[in-house]
C-alpha cells in the first residue's frame, strides 16, 4: 500500500527485527519438543516462503500468477533429479533450483509480458496453463516418467540435531531470507515502481517505470525464492510426484494466504500463512479434514467479504488514527515555494531559443486511419507552443506518440539533438519529456506525495525513496497541494487532481513538458490559477506544449500556436494571427456558405 | 513417449467421436462459466462445483428410482436460485473480478467437503436406463449418455445464443456487460437481469451436471480435474460467447482424443494448454 512515509527509524529496525526473530527461531529445536511441532513449524515456514515470493510479483504488481505450481515443481524436480540421477550434495542442489525456477519464469514472462494485451487475468490463466504443460511433460519424460522419485536413499544432511529440525532450520533460513527480500524490495525504489504498475501501468511507463524489466525482475525474484522451496520440500516429501505439484491447490492457496494477510504489505502473506496452516493442521491433527476443508472455505468467503484487503492492512485501519503529517508540511503553507536545485538543463532566457524538440514527417496509422498524417513541427527551448485543433485532429495522437506510448509508423522525433524514435516510454521520460493526463491519472492506492515522489523517483532518477518524497514535497508546494500529501488521490477534486497531474509531470524536471488539456472541466477561477501555475512552470525552466481548448488561456499564454486538422498541419503562427485565417476557421467552424474574400489564406 | 505408429481409421474416427463427445461436454460445462465471466465479470470456479452437486444429487435421485432427464425439472430451478443467492450476496459486497474467483473457490472447498460428508469421498457411478445403450453407426460405436450430452450441449448453446442476440433481454445483457451505468441510463434494469443471468449460468451448470452423472464416474476431487481445460475452452471461445465453448471444447476434446490415439493419454493435456497459450500469445484481444 505504502500509503504511509517510512520512518527511516523503522527503515534501519525491520530488517533487524526480521534476522533477530529468525536467530531466535533457529534455537527452537533446542527445546526438544516433540518432533511433530517441527513438521508444523517447517510446513509453516515452508507456505510462508512460497506465499511471500508470489507476493513479490502478484502482490506488488497485481499480476496473479496461478503458476506457482509450476516455478515451485521446477524447483521441486530439479533437486530431486540432481540427488536421484546424480548424486549431488543435497545444499548444492538448491541455488540450481532457484536458477530452473528463474530461468523458466524469466522466459515465461519474456514472452507475456511483450504482449500488451496480457495483462490481470490472462497472465492468471496463462501461467495456470503453463502448469499443466510443464508438468505434462515432467510426468512424460525420465524428469518423472510417470512413477514418481524417490529420495528415500538420499542422505539428509546432519544441520539440526534431528532429521525433522534440519528441515525446520532450512525453512527457517529460507523463510529469513524471503521475508529480507520482501521487505526490501516493499521500501526500495524498485518496490514503489512495481506498486505503481500495479495501480496504473501505462502512466507508470510514462513517469520512467521501466515496467517490462521490472515485471521480469520480480518475477524471476518471485520464482527462485519458490523454487528454493520446492528444492527443500522435495527432500522432507522424500518421495516426490507431478499429481501433487503441478496443479492448481499450490498456487490457490499462496493465493489464498497473501489474500488474507494483505497483499499490499511485505509481511501480509507471512500472516496468511501461518493462519492458514494452523487451521488447516488443527483440523487434520482433530481427523477432521473434510470440517477443516469447509472452515477454510469458510474464512475464505468472509475475509474477502469483509476484509477484501487482508487482516494487516485492516489492523493497520484500525490502529492508525489521523494520516500522519508528511514529513515536509512543516513549511508554511502560504508560502509559494521554488523548487530548490537547478533544472537538469541550463534554463533558457529568450522565448526564441534553439530547437529542443524537432519533429519530420511524423505519422500514426490504427488499423488504416491515419491519425497523424506526416507533421513537421519544432518545438524551441524555453517557449509555451499551443497545440490546436478540432476534435480528432490528431493532438492527443501527437503527444502520445512523443511521450512514447504509441509507436510512430514513420517520421523522426529527435530531443535535444537524440533522436526518440520508437524508443520505450519510460526511456523518452528519463530523457526528459513528461506529459498530463487529460483525465487524470493517478496511482489510486499511493498518497498524493508518493505519487509526486514516484515520478521524482523514476524520471527525475532519484535512488532513494526518502530523498524523492522529501524534493516531491517541495513539488506539492509549487502546485499548493502540500496541505493534501498524505490524501489519497480518491480524496482530491477534479481541480486538485489536475495540479497532481502537474506536480507529477514536473516532479522528474523534464526540460520538456506536454500538458494534455489540463484546462478541459475547470471553472473560470480554476483556470485562472492554472494559468498562472504553468506560467511559473515555464519561468523554473520547463518548456511547454500546450495542448488546449480553452482559447482565452491560449490566449494569454502561448508564444506560437500550431494547428492539426486531420492529422495534418494547418497552419502555425502567433495564436492572434492563427486564429485569424480562414483555413483555421473553417476547420474549427465549418465552411461558410457564403464565401468571403480571404486575405490571409496562404499557410504558413 | 512409446509408439507413435498411426492407429487404424476405424479406432481414429472413433477417437474422433468420443473427441467430439467430451468436447461437447467441456461446451456445455463452459457455457455458464462463459456468460458469467463475459457479461457479469464474475469469474465463478464454483461452477465445477455446482455441476458436482447436481451430478450427487441425479445420482442420488436415480437411486429412488428418478429418471436422470426427469432430474433436470428439480434441479434446474433449484440451481438457478442458488445461483442468483450468490449473486446477489457478490453483488452486496461489490466483489471485484479477483475476489469473486477467489470466493467461490471457497465455496467450491465447502460444497466439496460437503459432497464427501453426504456421499463420501468413494468414486460413485450412475445406473441408468441409459448407462447400457449404445449402438452402431457403420464401424462406430455411439453411447447414447454422451450423444444426449451432445444434443443438450448443442441446442443449449444455440438457444442462449439466439436469446442473447434476438431478444431485448439479451440485448440488455450485452449493453450492461459494455458499460452498465449507460446501459442504466437507458432503462436496462440491471440488477434484475444480471440475477437472472447468474440463476441461469447456475442452471446451466446443474444440466452439465447430470450429462456429467451420466457418462463419468464421480468423485468429490474430481471437480477440480475439470478446471483447466475447460477455463481453456472459455477463453479460447471468448468470454461472454455463447458458441464459443462449444466451438472450443470440441476443438480441444478431438485434439487431445487424437493426441492420446496417436501418443499416450498422459500427453493429452498439452493439447489443450498449448493451444491455449498460442491464442492468447497471439491473438490477446481475443478474450477480453
Amino acid at each position: 500500500m505504502k500509503s504511509g512515509h517510512v520512518k527511516s527509524g523503522t527503515m534501519k529496525r525491520t530488517p533487524l527485527i526480521i534476522l533477530a526473530a529468525g536467530i531466535a527461531l533457529a534455537f527452537v529445536p533446542k527445546l526438544g519438543l516433540p518432533a511433530f511441532y517441527d513438521s508444523l513449524l517447517y510446513l509453516m515456514l515452508h507456505w510462508i516462503v512460497l506465499a511471500t515470493s508470489w507476493n513479490i510479483l502478484s502482490g506488488y504488481t497485481g499480476y496473479f500468477s496461478f503458476g506457482h505450481g509450476a516455478f515451485f515443481g521446477a524447483g521441486l524436480y530439479t533437486t530431486s533429479t540432481l540427488l536421484a540421477r546424480y548424486d549431488w550434495p543435497f545444499l548444492a542442489t538448491l541455488p540450481v533450483a532457484a536458477l530452473v525456477a528463474a530461468v523458466l519464469g524469466v522466459a515465461l514472462g519474456a514472452v507475456v509480458f511483450r504482449v500488451k494485451g496480457v495483462r490481470g487475468e490472462l497472465f492468471a490463466l496463462l501461467t495456470l496453463a503453463i502448469t499443466f504443460v510443464i508438468g505434462t511433460i515432467v510426468v512424460n519424460t525420465p524428469l518423472d516418467g510417470g512413477q514418481g522419485v524417490s529420495l528415500s536413499a538420499v542422505p539428509v544432511p546432519a544441520i539440526g540435531p534431528t532429521q525433522s529440525s534440519t528441515f525446520y532450520l532450512l525453512a527457517l533460513a529460507a523463510a529469513t531470507l524471503t521475508m529480507l527480500t520482501a521487505w526490501g524490495i516493499y521500501v526500495s525504489k524498485f518496490g514503489a515502481g512495481l506498486f505503481a504498475i500495479h495501480d496504473d501501468e501505462d502512466a507508470a511507463e510514462v513517469m520512467g517505470v521501466p515496467t517490462y524489466r521490472y515485471k521480469l525482475v520480480a518475477l524471476a525474484i518471485s520464482c527462485a525464492l519458490a523454487g528454493v522451496a520446492g528444492g527443500i520440500h522435495a527432500m522432507f516429501l522424500s518421495y516426490v510426484t507431478v499429481g501433487e505439484v503441478f496443479t492448481i491447490t499450490v498456487p490457490l492457496t499462496v493465493v489464498l494466504m497473501s489474500v488474507l494477510g494483505g497483499s499490499r504489505h511485505w509481511a501480509g502473506p507471512a500472516i496468511g500463512a501461518v493462519a492458514i496452516t494452523a487451521l488447516l493442521y488443527s483440523f487434520t491433527a482433530a481427523n477432521h479434514a473434510i470440517a477443516g476443508k469447509a472452515m477454510v472455505g469458510v474464512i475464505l468467503i468472509a475475509a474477502i467479504l469483509f476484509m477484501p484487503d487482508g487482516i494487516l492492512l485492516r489492523l493497520q485501519a484500525l490502529f492508525k488514527r489521523a494520516p500522519k503529517l508528511a514529513p515536509g508540511t512543516a513549511h508554511p503553507p502560504s508560502k509559494i515555494a521554488t523548487p530548490s536545485g537547478t533544472p537538469s538543463a541550463p534554463p533558457s532566457t529568450a522565448a526564441s531559443g534553439d530547437v529542443l524538440l524537432r519533429v519530420r514527417g511524423l505519422q500514426k496509422s490504427f488499423k488504416g486511419v491515419r491519425a497523424l498524417a506526416g507533421v513537421d513541427v519544432d518545438v524551441r527551448r524555453g517557449e509555451i507552443l499551443g497545440l490546436l485543433g478540432p476534435n480528432g485532429s490528431g493532438k492527443s495522437t501527437f503527444i502520445n506518440v512523443v511521450s512514447g506510448h504509441y509507436v510512430p509508423t514513420a517520421g523522426e522525433i529527435v530531443f535535444e539533438g537524440r533522436d526518440l524514435g520508437g524508443l520505450a516510454a519510460h526511456r523518452i521520460a528519463g530523457a526528459g519529456i513528461a506529459r498530463t493526463y487529460q483525465i487524470p491519472r493517478p496511482f489510486a492506492h499511493m498518497s498524493v506525495l508518493d505519487n509526486v515522489a514516484l515520478a521524482t523517483m523514476f524520471g527525475g532518477a532519484v535512488g532513494d525513496p526518502a530523498e524523492a518524497r522529501k524534493r516531491a514535497m517541495t513539488w506539492l508546494e509549487f502546485t499548493g497541494l502540500h496541505g493534501k500529501a498524505a490524501a489519497r488521490p480518491d480524496d482530491l477534486n477534479l481541480h486538485q487532481r489536475k495540479f497532481l497531474e502537474l506536480a507529477r509531470a514536473l516532479a522528474s524536471r523534464p526540460r520538456l513538458v506536454l500538458l494534455d488539456e489540463v484546462l478541459c472541466g475547470l471553472t473560470p477561477s480554476e483556470i485562472d490559477d492554472a494559468v498562472a501555475l504553468i506560467r511559473r512552470i515555464r519561468d523554473q525552466g520547463s518548456t511547454i506544449v500546450f495542448v488546449e481548448h480553452v482559447m482565452r488561456a491560449v490566449m494569454a499564454l502561448t508564444d506560437r500556436v500550431v494547428v492539426f486538422n486531420h492529422g495534418e498541419l494547418l497552419a502555425e503562427g502567433s495564436a492572434t494571427e492563427v486564429m485569424q485565417r480562414a483555413a483555421v476557421m473553417t476547420a474549427y467552424l465549418g465552411k461558410a456558405h457564403v464565401v468571403l474574400p480571404t486575405p490571409q489564406a496562404a499557410h504558413a | 513417449m512409446s509408439g507413435f505408429a498411426l492407429p487404424s481409421a476405424t479406432l481414429l474416427s472413433q477417437s474422433v467421436l468420443s473427441g467430439i463427445f467430451v468436447g461437447a461436454l467441456y461446451g456445455l460445462l463452459g457455457l455458464g462459466l462463459s456468460l458469467s465471466w463475459g457479461l457479469l465479470r464474475l469469474i465463478n470456479l464454483a461452477h465445477f462445483a455446482f455441476a458436482f452437486l447436481a451430478a450427487y444429487l441425479c445420482y442420488q435421485m436415480a437411486a429412488f428410482g428418478v429418471d436422470p432427464l426427469l432430474s433436470l425439472a428439480v434441479l434446474v430451478p433449484l440451481f438457478f436460485s442458488i445461483g442468483a443467492a450468490l449473486h446477489w450476496l457478490m453483488a452486496r459486497f461489490s466483489v471485484t473480478p479477483f475476489n469473486s474467483l477467489l470466493l467461490t473457490f471457497g465455496l467450491t472447498g465447502i460444497i466439496e467437503a460437503i459432497i464427501q460428508t453426504i456421499w463420501t469421498a468413494d468414486f460413485r457411478k450412475l445406473e441408468s436406463v441409459y448407462g447400457e445403450h449404445k449402438f452402431k453407426i457403420g464401424v462406430l460405436y455411439v453411447p447414447v449418455p454422451e450423444l444426449i450430452t451432445l444434443v443438450l450441449a448443442v441446442a443449449l448453446s444455440f438457444a442462449v445464443w439466439a436469446v442473447l442476440r434476438y431478444t431485448d433481454l439479451g440485448k440488455a445483457m450485452r449493453a450492461a456487460a459494455e458499460d452498465a451505468p449507460i446501459a442504466s441510463a437507458f432503462g436496462v434494469n440491471q440488477k434484475r437481469n444480471a440475477l437472472l443471468l447468474a440463476g441461469t449460468c447456475a442452471a446451466l451448470a446443474s444440466v452439465a451436471g447430470v450429462c456429467l452423472a451420466l457418462s463419468f464416474t464421480l468423485a468429490p476431487s474430481q471437480m477440480y480435474a475439470w478446471i483447466g481445460v475447460v477455463f481453456a475452452a472459455v477463453m479460447l471461445g471468448g468470454l461472454g460467447r455463447a458458441l464459443g465453448p462449444l466451438v472450443a471444447g470440441t476443438l480441444i476434446g478431438v485434439s487431445e482424443a487424437i493426441t492420446m490415439a496417436v501418443t499416450s493419454p498422459s500427453w493429452a493435456p498439452i493439447v489443450s494448454f498449448s493451444l491455449l497459450i498460442a491464442i492468447l500469445v497471439l491473438r490477446p484481444g481475443r478474450a477480453t
